[in-house]
Order: structure tokens, then C-alpha cells, then sequence
């Protein structure tokens, strides 16, 4: 039996606690008080996972089971997370991959012989051919890949996006044509947090510049609250009235599969568990997890980090008709993952690990980063954020101004033209977005190289909006310095020396939390 | 006799200077500057329309300090005659009566020594009024000598006293103190390199460098032309600020002018093996204010298919591969001319002093920084680094004692 997540409250015996920081991590003394909130236990995996596959197919939500609505002569298109999902990648075999060729099988079962697989991408990079064979496994990749039928989406080849119409709020839904106008779309998810899935699968995930903006935006990312619920999410809102809009012309049979929290493979295990509960082993690991980490170069600490492969088990598989199987899949990810918390602190502590969804074999580089704390960590709330209004977060993370030009070119003109006129979301949305969107080479290395597009990095600094708004502190241990000023935030050596700054903010004696993470966990605010 | 500041051949220093004199000026402003303080003859041209004039503020330009580090092409080695005076940025006044001036009259300088100054026969260039061209600027009665403070005979403004031909001479308006006065020539040259551009309505336009040139080329293109928009490669944050203040649109560093050309033009950006990255496509004009390798190769791989690449700076040597594969136009610019076709054949210098008339370089006049002539080391070390010691002119005062 897993146990729950829970609160705990640092006091003498405390020892110091586990805090990520790009490619390593520190073992931390936090001030006596200071709250930490650890995720839930991992939760046991499905025992029979192909099992559990045929049945949610056979058994689907709000629909007729998969096989009914095969047919000889149909135009199916499967379209599947790309490797942004999940974090870190999954080990062999990823769950995609025994999802697709389940729904493969049917398929074949059926006659259905028009079938195309398509990467649902949306702005990110293309992945590489390595890449999707990781997701969808050898025998999809050889039978499909060559043949062109196993691809990426590509949301600026014009010819190949359908307009299928405007929602009620005059936002424009256009994703891929072939999905568009096949008969049958199925659509397989890794549910890897709450943000994850229902109608943010298909018309973001298929979607082109034009219907994305609608949602990806400051003034929607400031008020949703938070983007991990989706029901008082206004992206979500929005994505939910495109879904729905999709569904009255194209029938989407969605596939969605939740995690537990094996994050880290052995011997980093220990990182998952409690710091006072480690074995002699764990600790072993640990010290030379650290003394490792200490001595090796860059390249073989990235390494080291970016060959994880997670051995996460499946918590819950659901199909059939997007909000009917959503709300399955949101129990289940809640199940996992929330944390009851009794109200807010002053202090917001989060580190930052070595990855998030945009840097899979690439760099954290300072606008990540800060996606990462500002956005995702921030956001795993659900109520109320964790630190109250006006008060300070603080983040670890070396935030080295390295950028991988395959993958983040606009990333570096972001960060040296963008940031250095302004960090406002909404003025930097208004006075470049279009210019970066719109930009033929960082469109020509989206859709010839694996790039991510051109207006990537605003998308990524809208994501941090909701928390600009609402702190008034944000102060990064370890990094930078002038990267960080960069970014417009501040830089300090310790944890001591940051809540001395942060003591303007938040007085000499603020209330603080420490979000213990990763595992993932959505801090329930009471 | 007067003092004033020599320049004289010397092989060793000469060398020395182009070996360790970009990388560390304070060599060449120490020991290997072939530069020395002596006690002369004040220059006196006895012909006509020639009058002597005692110097209030002398420049200190890039070419000067070009020459000093033997950093300039020996093909000017033909066009000057040593030992000489140098200083070429002058503003002075009259000593004696010339023409229709009359003695203590504050002047500026426009330093070409065109075929009147020589006293020949007009070239076709001198005809036409473009002086800045002008073919006989190695005879007639003085030495050879393209400019004042270049020409043995003549003196330069790093002396207390030089002479200048009635030709070279324009009025200081009296409203003008001397800061701005000496600002005149750069500013004319600028504008003759505007109009060199010839950038038409909307033009983007690259101005590769903010020193003094840059910054009031950039000047010049937003007050006389259409250009559109102006990006400016800056290396100093008060060179930023400047630079939009003239009429920048937008200014980058050197590490990302090319990146940022590509930004602002939708251009594709090429990365050669072993070599520096271009653009193809980009801005319609580029200017080279700098005249380094560098700089130029940046204006050229900036620079559009057919577009125009103008040389400000005098040119270092360059990698032309992007002028022939891309036909770019390549245009000189050198000094200003008598009679400015494209501004309706109107004087640089009247233009400029308009210009300054109007407030344009308020800011910059008054950041002049002024040496007497014995310290023309820290002077020159001054000059040297004047971008990141936030200056845009360093000048010689040779009445100061200080």
C-alpha cells in the first residue's frame, strides 16, 4: 500500500532534503518551520497492461467499443504524445507503443487497411526518426515510417491544415488535414499531469499558429488558475470549446493513460523517497550520485541525466469519448499525485531538475528554466497557489545562459533581443509574438530541422505569466547572474542569503513551503 | 615657433605599432607611436588665398590613430608627405586676414587640399564640385598631402598653428561653441556618406559600428533620407543610447549583428564551414563605420542579393566572397565634397552646420573631451578606448596648459 503524500513540517531532527538544480541536486538545510510537501508514494502498476488495454478498447467511455467502429475501406489516423510526454522518457516498451499497436491490431482485425500515425507535435520540434521508434516501438516504425505514413505534424504546411471552423468566441480551429478528414481519429495520451489531455489533445496537439494563439497567450495563461485545472483553467476553456467544436465534425476516439511516480530508475531511486527513510544503500547511492555529479564534466553529467529512462507503470488506462474519459483520468492522475495543503506561505521554495518538456536530449536553457518554476512548478496547485499573493518564490537552478541552436534558435534571439527590451508577457506578446511567429527561416528550421518554432519561447514565457503576476519576489539560488537579471529576476549564493533578500518582500520571518519535486504533485490549497 | 605634435617615418615604430598597437594601445601611445612633441616653424604658404590660423580644438579621428598604428593600407603612403602635423578635425581661428575673412575670424576646416588649395587647374572632379575626388592631390605648390593633416606643408590641427587655403575655410556660426564647431567635419563626412547610400524610401539600413562616424552617419541617414529602418551595431551601452537618440530603430552588439539583421529582415541565416556566418537576404544598405575586417564583413554578409555596401571606414582588407556572390554594390565614401549632387548640389559643410544648428549633437558636443599637447599620450590612450570610457570625441586644445 503507497502511502500518501502529506506535509512536513521541518524541526530539529529534519535532516537536509533533496533539492534539484538542473544536472545535479544539493542536499538542503531549510529553516526550522518550513513546510514540505512531498508527493505520494508511486501507486502499484497495472499488473496486465496489454489486459488493460483491451479492456478500456473494448470497454470504452460514452462510445462503442473501438473495433465497432472499424471498417474495410475507412481513412484511420492515430495520432500520439510526442516526446514531450512523459518526463523523463519511459522505459522500453513506452506505453504508446502498446497502445497503438492494440489499436493496430483491431484495425487490421477489421480490414481497415487506409491507417496514418501522426506525431501530434504542434509547435514543438520534429522529433527525430530515433525518437518516434522510442515511442512507437520497432515493428509500428519499420511497418509505417519509411512508407511516410508515421510522421510528424507539421502545423505550417498550409496545404495540409483544415479551418474546420470558429468556436462560439470566434477562436479558429484548424488542425491537420488528414486528421481532419479521416473517418476515425484515435488519439493515444500519457497523462502525465492534470494539464494534460481532453481537448487539449487534438486541437492543440494537431493545431497550427493560428488556432493556438487563441489560448497560448499572457492575458489567458494570467488568469487560469491553475493550468493543472482544467476547470478553472481559461486555456483549458478554450481548448474545451475547439474539442467540442471538433467533435460535431470529426469522431475522435481518445486513448488516455495515466502514471505512477516511478520517476528515476535505480540507483537514483532514492531520490523518490524520504530523506530519513534511506537505506544504507540509498545513502551509498546517493554520496556517489553526488561525488560523481561533482567530478564529471558537463558533457558527462548531461549525459548521465539525459539517458534516464523512467520505469514508470501505468496507473489507469481510459478510451472512448475526451470528457467522458478525462474525468477518469483526472481521478486517476489526482490519485497520484495531490497533496492536501492547509493554506498559503510567504515563501515559495521549488528546484528545478535537469528536465522539462521541451528539452528531452537538449538544453535547459534560462527561459525553460524559468518555464519550468515559474510555470509548471508554480502551477501545480489546485485552489490557490501555495505562496500567497505578493509573496516570493525562490528556484534552483544553475540558469547557465546555454542554448541548443538545433533545437531553441529563436530561444537565443528571444533571450538577447526579446528579454532585453522587456520580461512583461504581455508587452513582449504585443510588440514581437508576430514578428517571431511569422519569421521564414525559424519556420523553414521548424519544418525542415528540429526546431521548435519560432514562437516557442513566448509560449514558454506566457506559461510563467500567472506567476509574475502573482509573486512580487523571484530569486534564483545558484545561478547566473546576469542571465538571471536577464530574465529580470534576482540571483543569490544560499538559501540564507535569498530570504534575506526576499525579506523586503516577505518580512524577516516569512511562512515557507518547499514543493518536493519531482515526483510530480498538485498541491491541493485549503 | 610652435609646439605641435609630429608624425614622422619611422620603421621599427611603425611596425611595432601594427604588431601591438590594436591590442594594446597603450604600447602605442608609449613607445612605439611614431609621434613626437617638438618646438617647430609655424607652416606658412606664401601664395594666394593661404593665411595662417591658430588651432582652438583639433579632433582626434580613427584615421589618425589608423596611421599611428600603421593599421592604414600603404596605398596611402603615396598621398601624404612626412614629416607632418597631423589633425585633419579643425576648428581655429584666422591669424591673418584671407579674402573676404579677416583675422581672428573662428573657422572650421574642411581638410581636403583640393586644385584650387594646389593652385592648378581644376580637375574634372574640382570642376564638378565634387573636391573630395579631386586627381591633383600629389602636385602643385605644396607637397602631397590628400588632406590637411597629412600634407608636410600645410601643419595640422595637433599644432598650434597650421595654414589652410580660403577654399578649405567655412565661418563658425558665433552661436557655436567649439565642441560643437569641431564636430562639423565628422558630421559633414556623414552626411556625404548618407547620401552616398542613396537608401531609398523605407530602406533597412545597417550602420556597422557607433563610434563618432557611426553615430552621426546614422544621424544623416534619418534626417536626409527615407531609410526606413536603421539597425546599429553598438559595442557600448552609452553608444546604444546614442544611437537611438539619432535615429536608430533598433540597436544590437557586434556578437549579435548578424542575428539580428536575420531577425529583423526574415533572412535565412548560412553558417560556411571554418568561416563566418551570413545572411541570405537582408538589409537593402549597409554602411561599414568601423573600417576593421570584421565590421565590413558583417556589412557585407548582412547585406541583401544587389543591395549596397558602403565603406565609411577607411577598409581593412575583407573577405569579398559576398560582394561577387552576391552582386552587392560596394560605394567609397571618403570625406565630403563641395558640391553634394544629391542635396541639390549644396555644400557637406553647410549641411552639417545646419544640422548642429539644430540641436542634433547637443549631447555629443557636450561629452568632448579635451588634451592639451604634452599629454597627448593619455590622449591618445583616451581616444582609444573612448567607446568604453563613454566618449565619442577626444580633441587636442594646444592653447590649454593644462
Amino acid at each position: 500500500m503507497s502511502r500518501p503524500g502529506f506535509v512536513l513540517e521541518v524541526d530539529d531532527r529534519t535532516p537536509p532534503l533533496v533539492v534539484h538544480e538542473g544536472e545535479g541536486f544539493r542536499l538542503e538545510h531549510f529553516p526550522l518551520g518550513t513546510r514540505v510537501i512531498y508527493p505520494p508514494e508511486s501507486l502499484p502498476a497495472v499488473p496486465d497492461v496489454d489486459a488493460a488495454i483491451q479492456h478500456a478498447l473494448l470497454n470504452p467511455e460514452g462510445a462503442d467499443p473501438l473495433p465497432a467502429l472499424l471498417r474495410p475501406g475507412m481513412r484511420l489516423t492515430i495520432a500520439f504524445d510526442d516526446l514531450s510526454l512523459p518526463l523523463p522518457p519511459m522505459r522500453r516498451p513506452d506505453i504508446r507503443q502498446r497502445v497503438i499497436e492494440a489499436v493496430l491490431s483491431m484495425a487490421a482485425d477489421a480490414g481497415v487497411d487506409d491507417v496514418e500515425l501522426i506525431a501530434a507535435n504542434a509547435l514543438h520540434r520534429r522529433m527525430t526518426a530515433a525518437e518516434i521508434r522510442h515511442i512507437v516501438g520497432e515493428r509500428v516504425f519499420r511497418s509505417f515510417f519509411d512508407q511516410g505514413l508515421l510522421y510528424n505534424h507539421d502545423a505550417e504546411d498550409h496545404e495540409n491544415l483544415t479551418h474546420v471552423g470558429l468556436t462560439d468566441n470566434g477562436e479558429d480551429v484548424e488542425i491537420n488535414r488528414r486528421a481532419a478528414e479521416s473517418d476515425l481519429l484515435v488519439y493515444v495520451n500519457v497523462n502525465l499531469v492534470s494539464m494534460d489531455g481532453g481537448h487539449k489533445s487534438v486541437p492543440i496537439g494537431l493545431a497550427s499558429y493560428k488556432s493556438l494563439r487563441h489560448h497560448h497567450n499572457a492575458k489567458t495563461m494570467v488568469a487560469s488558475h491553475s493550468f493543472m485545472d482544467h476547470e478553472r483553467s481559461h486555456l483549458h476553456h478554450s481548448a474545451w470549446r475547439m474539442g467540442r467544436l471538433l467533435s460535431d465534425h470529426l469522431k475522435i476516439f481518445q486513448i488516455e493513460t495515466t502514471l505512477n511516480n516511478d520517476v528515476f530508475p535505480a540507483p537514483y531511486d532514492f531520490l523518490t523517497k524520504r530523506e530519513w527513510e534511506w537505506s544504507i544503500k540509498d545513502q551509498a547511492s546517493m554520496l556517489a550520485a553526488r561525488r560523481g555529479l561533482a567530478i564529471a564534466p558537463p558533457r558527462v553529467r548531461h549525459k548521465m541525466f539525459h539517458d534516464l529512462r523512467a520505469p514508470y507503470g501505468l496507473t489507469g488506462i481510459h478510451a472512448g469519448e475526451t470528457e467522458a474519459v478525462h474525468d477518469k483520468t483526472i481521478a486517476a492522475v489526482h490519485r497520484q499525485q495531490l497533496v492536501e495543503v492547509q493554506g498559503q506561505s510567504d515563501v515559495l521554495v521549488m528546484g528545478i531538475p535537469f528536465l522539462g518538456p521541451y528539452n528531452v536530449n537538449s538544453t535547459m536553457n534560462p527561459i525553460l528554466a524559468t518555464c519550468m518554476g515559474l510555470g509548471y512548478f508554480f502551477n501545480s496547485y489546485r485552489g490557490q497557489p501555495v505562496v500567497r499573493r505578493g509573496g516570493a518564490v525562490i528556484l534552483y537552478h544553475p540558469v547557465k545562459p546555454d542554448f541548443n541552436q538545433l533545437h531553441h534558435p529563436s530561444y537565443v534571439d528571444f533571450y538577447d533581443e526579446v528579454l532585453a527590451e522587456s520580461t512583461d508577457p504581455a508587452v513582449v506578446e504585443e510588440k514581437f509574438e508576430q514578428q517571431y511567429a511569422l519569421d521564414p527561416w525559424y519556420i523553414h528550421l521548424y519544418r525542415t530541422s528540429h526546431a521548435y518554432h519560432g514562437v516557442h519561447p513566448f509560449y514558454m514565457w506566457y506559461w510563467a505569466a500567472h506567476a509574475m503576476d502573482h509573486v512580487d519576489d523571484v530569486i534564483w539560488v545558484g545561478a547566473d547572474r546576469k542571465a538571471v537579471q536577464r530574465l529580470g529576476f534576482r540571483a543569490a549564493s544560499t538559501l540564507t542569503d535569498a530570504l534575506e533578500m526576499a525579506s523586503g518582500t516577505v518580512g524577516p520571518d516569512p511562512t515557507i513551503s518547499y514543493l518536493h519535486s519531482p515526483p510530480h504533485l498538485i498541491a491541493d490549497v485549503h | 615657433m610652435m609646439l605641435a605634435l609630429e608624425m614622422f617615418r619611422s620603421l621599427p615604430r611603425h611596425l611595432a605599432g601594427k604588431a601591438a598597437g590594436r591590442r594594446m594601445p597603450g604600447v602605442l601611445s608609449g613607445y612605439a607611436a611614431p609621434l613626437r612633441l617638438v618646438s617647430i616653424e609655424q607652416p606658412q604658404i606664401a601664395k594666394p588665398g593661404w593665411a595662417r590660423l591658430r588651432t582652438r580644438l583639433s579632433g582626434i579621428c580613427g584615421s589618425d590613430l589608423g596611421a599611428l598604428s600603421g593599421r592604414t593600407s600603404l596605398y596611402f603612403s603615396g598621398l601624404v608627405s612626412m614629416p607632418m602635423v597631423p589633425g585633419h578635425e579643425v576648428v581655429a581661428e584666422l591669424l591673418d586676414h584671407c579674402e573676404d575673412l579677416s583675422a581672428g575670424t573662428r573657422v572650421i576646416v574642411d581638410p581636403i587640399l583640393t586644385c584650387a588649395a594646389r593652385g592648378v587647374a581644376p580637375c574634372d572632379s574640382c570642376h564638378e564640385g565634387a573636391t573630395n575626388r579631386c586627381d591633383r592631390v600629389t602636385v602643385g605648390h605644396i607637397a602631397p598631402g590628400l588632406q590637411t593633416g597629412f600634407c608636410a606643408d600645410t601643419g595640422g590641427g595637433w599644432g598650434e598653428v597650421l595654414s589652410a587655403h580660403r577654399s578649405q575655410m567655412y565661418a563658425v556660426p558665433v552661436a557655436f561653441s567649439d565642441e560643437q564647431a569641431v564636430l562639423v567635419e565628422p558630421l559633414a563626412c556623414a552626411v556625404h556618406t548618407a547620401l552616398r547610400a542613396r537608401a531609398t524610401q523605407n530602406a533597412r539600413t545597417l550602420v556597422s559600428g557607433a563610434g563618432l562616424v557611426g553615430l552621426m552617419t546614422t544621424l544623416a541617414l534619418r534626417q536626409l533620407t527615407d531609410a526606413g529602418e536603421i539597425t546599429v551595431v553598438a559595442k557600448h551601452p552609452h553608444q546604444r543610447e546614442l544611437a537611438l537618440a539619432f535615429g536608430a530603430t533598433d540597436v544590437v552588439s557586434p556578437r549579435q549583428a548578424l542575428r539580428g539583421v536575420r531577425r529583423a529582415t526574415g533572412a535565412f541565416h548560412v553558417q560556411p564551414e571554418h568561416s563566418r556566418p551570413f545572411l541570405l537576404g537582408g538589409v537593402d544598405v549597409a554602411v561599414d563605420a568601423v573600417g576593421s575586417r570584421g565590421s565590413l564583413e558583417t556589412a557585407m554578409h548582412a547585406t541583401r542579393a544587389g543591395g549596397r555596401v558602403v565603406l565609411s571606414g577607411m577598409p581593412a582588407t575583407a573577405d569579398f566572397s559576398a560582394a561577387w556572390f552576391r552582386e552587392l554594390e560596394l560605394v567609397g565614401s571618403y570625406g565630403s565634397a563641395k558640391r553634394e549632387p544629391v542635396a541639390g548640389g549644396r555644400p557637406a559643410f553647410d549641411i552639417a552646420t545646419e544640422l548642429i544648428a539644430a540641436g542634433a549633437v547637443d549631447e555629443v558636443a557636450k561629452s568632448v573631451v579635451s588634451y592639451p599637447l604634452h599629454r597627448w599620450r593619455e590622449a591618445l590612450d583616451h581616444a582609444h578606448s573612448a567607446g568604453r570610457l563613454g566618449a565619442t570625441k577626444v580633441a587636442f586644445d594646444p592653447r590649454s596648459n593644462r
